[in-house]
């Protein structure tokens, strides 16, 4: 894997400690840093270099300025740029004064055009408006089917009176819809257009006729988060031709960086209103600009790794291992059990650990981190009865042999296990005494990686303390145990700091979050 | 869901993440055992394999389709397409790559050229560390040519750049054909890459030469996925073994399998439902799919879908889906577009695996074999 635009630049300046101030040369080197990273997440060509000039006099500015960091003032910096460019007027659906509202949904084959028309459908729905669906792709082998799924699943209306597949007239099926909507009351109107290529003038033609015909009030172009350097290409012409309103992203929940939505947004100027983050009809929500500015600069990203652990992990079953923590209670196997297939669920663990931020020296690490050891660990403890899980102590020689044989591995591996998790059992319990975060206690050994190292994003000082503590890790082995209560005490420590990120219902951290320079989401999630 | 209590999840999840983290390593650095680097790279099938499998292609099976609809059309032959495609390509690409060529062939070529030739170079999704590697080499190769540099020259040196990258001499045979039994093939790939589609296109194309084909609708996620695949069956006359909708796709695949090796079918094609490569659970179910045809067949192919427009996270998707399956080929589609599909370049120097299919068209006849020089000179299309 790439290596961050932080970690680079932090690379670049390692150099540089001693000089006090940049010279232009160096700020290029950064700029470079820079352009890199943001062709790597796809932004298109001119848009990056539209940027780079942007950023790069900025960073002028500020190295003059003799800043105590210059990597991190110049993340912030090309941060900042990417929201201004990515945010700008978002807005809801524009609904018209006179219903029906029509609503167009065009772009690429395969872009999500279909999905998307099934969401939205819901989303309307649910603020209390009739949608309608409008079948108007009669191109593609039974999607007028496939939508008409869609509008079953989310319970609204269709309207497809062709069949499909080649059959029928789109312009026809719209400008009907807009007179069957008035006379069933339907006050929203989704149209849903076959793929196309912007190349393909046949078809824009007839997309511009679909659009005369709907006299839409809002006309979405749905782009792909996983499109290439074509974005730019795509949407100019659609634009050119067709033109659009807004634009929608889809399939976010996947890894793409999506520099796609910086290029279209750029060249176009029209906002993102949603953005369209799974394969279930509610997976669909209004754009984040500062979550994609982190994410097409792939910053290790707290938001994601907490939107992911929230889709994975069992609103009960963490609310019960909260409460243990809490009280210092032991927590059992079985419970680890739990918490590592809800871990799994994640995706793999190299990934996860990466989106911690300030992780980058630990990338080697990660690399070598083998999900299957998850399985390992897993067999192990399947392997013991019910009562070893609950007490770990009753493990005598002769149970540990069994489990070793059951669970295909030799007792050394099992007694590793159960060292590692006594240790983690006290670390646990240390967390649910300390910390001196009341309401939430358990949370005092978290900032320590998490916080501990957005620290050191934001300010300069507590970068060598956090980084030193967890970089000696993997070097020595013995280092290892102490290494992760060290991280915890630091934490601790700090706790008036950033680190107090998680103690939430503290009184404490109201003051710390303002100065710190969250993202919007975050401080209402904590709010 | 109380914010507090994710964090609290998160909180212990990261914790028991880094004491599992910890013990792979230690134990990795510690006990000396042979550190496993994740699973082997999907390379390149032994080519010994392949031809073992493979029977001399040309053995057109008498009992080709016959349990005919009635109005089952006749797909073109597989033979003219090349042509016709090609014609087609160069004009969806522009002009044979002049554009950059003009560049190269100036007297002198300054800091500004360069910038040029890798925004070309950029411009079609070929990622940053293949374009450098290739600025690089013509680099190199011009300054050792020194002053007799004419323009054939650089012509050539950059097509040789670009080749090498592609590697023309790379197996791209696609198994169709299996000794006393039938191929079996699976499309694999995210969503909305035109997998479906490209299922239907490909069992055309096989039918077009003659074979008798079953496809298996394993998609049984998507709204209307098994009709769309009915749709392409029942044009070319090719059985469709589907399943209920939000059934097992294993279950399909192995059906659709054994209803194969009934009907004494050539080829069993099974396509799979689009999933991003970030949902382990979907892979897994991917990798069970593969696992169960596996219990009565071996599986030939596993061709992975590229969207052509996909930019960088395309390598990303290909080592995922090459980790979980195997991926023995790719199918790069809507090529016909202006698209480059670059990122194959790196796909292919990453995992070895090479496209061996393109989709160029929304025409039921637009699936062509890979050509490596003709996609070379469509990337450097200016």
């Amino acid at each position: 894997m790439f290596a961050n635009l932080s970690d680079r630049l932090a690379g670049t300046f390692k150099g540089l400690r001693g000089k006090g101030r940049l010279s232009e040369a160096d700020v290029d080197a950064t700029v470079l840093d820079i352009r890199t990273a943001l062709l790597e997440a796809d932004v298109a060509v001119p848009v990056v270099r539209a940027f780079t000039a942007v950023v790069k006099e900025r960073a002028l500015a500020a190295a003059a300025s003799g800043a105590l960091n210059p990597a991190q003032q110049i993340v912030k910096i090309v941060h900042e740029e990417l929201v201004t460019i990515l945010g700008g007027e978002a807005r809801p659906i524009r609904l018209a004064k006179q219903p029906p509202t029509v609503i167009v949904l065009a772009g690429l084959q395969g872009a999500g055009k279909t999905t998307l028309a099934g969401k939205l459908a819901l989303q309307l729905k649910g603020q209390g408006h009739a949608p309608l669906l409008v079948a108007a792709d009669l191109q593609r082998p039974n999607a007028v089917d496939q939508l008409r799924v869609m509008a079953e699943r989310a319970g609204v209306a269709i309207f497809a009176p062709e069949p499909g597949n080649g059959v029928g007239d789109p312009v026809r099926v719209t400008r009907d819809a807009r007179a069957f909507a008035v006379q069933k009351q339907h006050d929203v109107v989704i149209v849903d257009t076959a793929g196309r290529l912007a190349i393909d003038a046949e078809l824009m033609q007839q997309l511009r006729e679909v659009k005369a015909a709907a006299e839409p009030d809002e006309t979405l172009f749905v782009v792909d988060a996983m499109i290439g350097q074509d974005a730019v290409r795509t949407a100019e012409e659609f634009m050119q031709a067709v033109g659009f309103d807004g634009i929608v992203l889809t399939k976010l929940d996947g890894d793409a960086r999506g520099g796609a939505a910086l290029s279209v947004k750029g060249v176009t100027g029209k906002p993102i209103l949603f953005a369209s983050v799974g394969e279930k009809l509610t997976d669909f929500e209004v754009f984040h600009p500062d979550r994609m500015a982190s994410r097409i600069l792939d910053m290790g990203d707290m938001l994601t790794l907490i939107e992911q652990a929230e889709r994975a992990f069992d609103a009960e079953q963490t609310e019960r291992m909260a409460k243990k923590v809490a009280k210092g209670e032991d927590f059992t196997l079985d419970e680890f059990l739990e918490q590592m297939q809800a871990v799994k669920k994640m995706g793999s663990l190299g990934k996860i650990l990466g989106m911690l931020p300030g992780m980058g020296d630990m990338k080697a690490q990660l690399d070598q981190v083998d999900d299957k050891d998850l399985d390992r660990v897993a067999a192990i403890i399947q392997s013991m009865t019910p009562g070893e899980r609950k007490d770990p102590k009753i493990l005598n020689g002769s149970r540990r042999l069994r489990i070793a044989k059951g669970a295909g591995t030799t007792v050394t591996e099992v007694n590793g296990l159960i060292d590692r998790f006594a240790q983690a059992q006290k670390m646990m319990k240390q967390m649910g005494r300390g910390g001196g975060m009341p309401g939430m206690p358990g949370m005092g050994g978290m900032p320590g990686m998490g916080g501990g190292s957005k620290k050191s994003k934001g300010k300069s000082q507590g970068q060598g303390k956090s980084k030193k503590g967890r970089s000696g890790n993997p070097a020595k082995r013995a280092d290892q145990e102490a290494g992760l209560p060290e991280a915890a005490s630091a934490s601790a420590s700090a706790a008036s700091g950033p680190g107090s990120m998680l103690g939430i219902g503290g009184p404490g951290p109201a003051e710390d979050l303002t100065t710190l320079e969250l993202p919007d989401e975050l401080k209402r999630l904590l709010g | 869901m109380d914010s507090s209590l994710v964090y609290a999840g998160i909180a212990v999840a990261v914790i028991l993440v880094l004491v599992i983290a910890a013990v792979a390593v230690r134990r990795r650095g510690g006990s000396g055992r042979p550190v496993e680097s994740g699973p082997a790279p999907a390379g390149v099938v032994a080519a010994a394999d392949l031809t073992e499998l493979l029977e001399p292609t040309e053995s057109p099976s008498p009992t080709a389709p016959q349990m005919g609809l009635l109005e089952v059309e006749v797909p073109d032959p597989a033979a003219g397409r090349l042509h016709r495609l090609r014609a087609r390509l160069a004009r969806s690409n522009n002009a044979i790559g002049h554009g950059l060529f003009a560049l190269l062939s100036r007297d002198s070529i300054d800091a500004a050229t360069w910038d040029e030739i890798e925004e070309t170079l950029l411009l079609a999704d070929l990622g940053v560390g293949p374009t450098n590697e290739i600025i690089e080499r013509l680099r190199t190769t011009l300054k050792v040519e020194g002053g007799s540099r004419s323009p054939d020259d650089v012509r050539e040196a950059l097509r040789a750049a670009l080749l090498s990258l592609v590697d023309p001499n790379l197996d791209r045979e696609l198994i169709t054909l299996a000794a006393g039994r039938p191929a079996v093939l699976m499309i694999v790939g995210v969503n909305g890459t035109g997998k479906t589609t490209t299922t239907g296109k490909l069992a055309r194309l096989l039918v077009a030469e003659g074979r008798s084909v079953v496809l298996g609708a394993a998609d049984t996620f998507r709204a209307a996925a098994a009709d769309q695949l009915q749709t392409w069956g029942d044009r070319v006359g090719a059985t469709v073994v589907r399943g209920p909708e939000s059934g097992d796709p294993a279950a399909v695949a192995f059906d659709a399998v054994s209803a194969g090796v009934r009907s004494g079918a050539d080829t069993v094609v099974i396509d799979t439902a689009g999933r991003l490569h970030t949902k382990a659970g979907l892979m897994d179910e991917l990798d069970k799919v593969k696992r169960v045809i596996e219990k009565q067949s071996a599986v030939d192919e596993v061709l992975l879908v590229l969207d052509a427009t996909t930019g960088q996270n395309g390598l990303v998707q290909a080592r995922v889906f090459a980790e979980s399956v195997n991926v023995t080929g790719i199918v790069l589609t809507k090529l016909d577009g202006t698209a480059r599909g670059g990122i194959v370049i790196a796909v292919q120097r990453e995992l070895g695996v090479p496209v061996k299919l393109v989709g160029l068209g929304e025409g039921p006849d637009d699936l062509a074999p890979f050509d490596p020089v003709e996609f070379v000179d469509a990337l450097v299309a200016n």
